[in-house]
């Protein structure tokens, strides 16, 4: 069977974008200093950064999360696109994107909003975000929210070691976590 | 079993090829291009109220059949729902109704299908029309009276 031409697949995808009947519009950035990068955007703003893989499990849990009109739109994701650009070059310190926490449960968002104020260069401890949250025994359950953080650069838990200073871990691998605090200068 | 609809990317991936060629069988080349457009964005508008992800490809070809007729080009009504050689998924509630359908004006017969064969409710059914809940409802009944009427006549 005759393919869809490009232009047309690409005119559906801008018109869909257009059309507020997306759940999520997402791209794949292929070629960023830490790998190809899933993101998505919902009509209440960011609510995915992936490292993913396999995209189509990815998908699928943005289709339970948010709803089953999930589209690769890369116009949609332009402002996305430009601030980790930035980022990435060293050009931006601080992300001026919307984000749609919806679909986090409400210990985890809590967590992530005490997460966003550890600053560009800077790091915490999981202890120290578990007391700022008033939950001070739950060191181990912060480390979980890191784990499942759903946007992951933006929300920086790239940003939380061990009380001893040591990594710890990195839902992206700890690679990329030594990497980005390289690029912030937390690291020497 | 109950199957999820998948996220819409993976429907679109799966059918547009087919969608395509369709459209450009039955609307000519310069249409089709317009027409993959609206089908698409028919079934987009639908999507979120789909309950299940049962018969996605024959409803992505009705939502196309009734984009190319609203585009004023009527085909052979009989051919629209169930020309596809390569069809081979079960679907019985669908085909019978297929047949039993086969006389009704295509409005009509979409909605029929679409609410007792697919079990859409009719705010889905007006959104893969191109129209809406109303419309879908009056098709629907118009398109059942029509059919009863017959039988009696028989």
């Amino acid at each position: 069977m005759t393919p869809v031409p490009t232009v047309l697949d690409e005119r559906f995808r801008a018109a869909a974008a257009a059309s507020g009947d997306l759940d999520v519009a997402y791209d794949v950035l292929d070629d960023t200093p830490v790998g190809p990068l899933l993101v998505g955007v919902s009509e209440r703003g960011l609510c995915r950064v992936g490292f993913d893989p396999e995209p189509e499990a990815e998908l699928e849990r943005l289709a339970r999360e948010f709803g089953p009109r999930v589209l690769r739109t890369p116009s949609a994701l332009d402002r996305v696109r430009r601030e980790l650009d930035e980022y990435f070059d060293g050009r931006r310190q601080a992300f001026d994107l919307e984000l749609d926490l919806s679909a986090t449960p409400e210990f985890h968002r809590r967590v992530l909003a005490e997460l966003n104020r550890v600053e560009y260069g800077h790091t915490t401890t999981y202890g120290t975000l578990a007391k700022l949250v008033g939950a001070p025994r739950a060191a181990r359950a912060v480390g979980t929210v890191m784990n499942r953080n759903p946007m992951p650069i933006v929300l920086p838990c790239h940003r939380v070691v061990g009380a001893n200073g040591s990594l710890t871990g990195y839902g992206g691998g700890l690679d990329r976590k030594e990497w980005l605090l390289r690029l912030e200068g937390a690291l020497l | 079993m109950v199957t999820g609809v998948p996220p819409f990317e993976r429907f679109y991936e799966t059918y547009k090829v087919e969608v395509f060629a369709f459209l450009r069988r039955r609307a000519g080349r310069d249409s089709a291009d317009d027409l993959f457009q609206e089908t698409f964005l028919r079934a987009l508008r639908a999507y979120g109220r789909l309950e299940h992800g049962e018969h996605l490809r024959a409803w992505v070809l009705t939502i196309a059949t009734n984009a190319v007729i609203d585009a004023g080009r009527r085909e052979r009504p009989s051919a629209e729902l169930n020309d596809d050689p390569a069809g081979e998924d079960e679907r019985p509630a669908f085909e019978e109704l297929a047949a039993l359908t086969d006389d009704l004006p295509p409005k009509e017969r979409a909605a029929v299908v679409l609410r007792y064969g697919y079990d859409l409710d009719y705010d889905t059914i007006g959104a893969a029309l191109g129209s809406n809940e109303q419309a879908a409802r009056q098709a629907a009944s118009a398109g059942v009276r029509r059919l009863r009427k017959e039988k009696e006549q028989r």
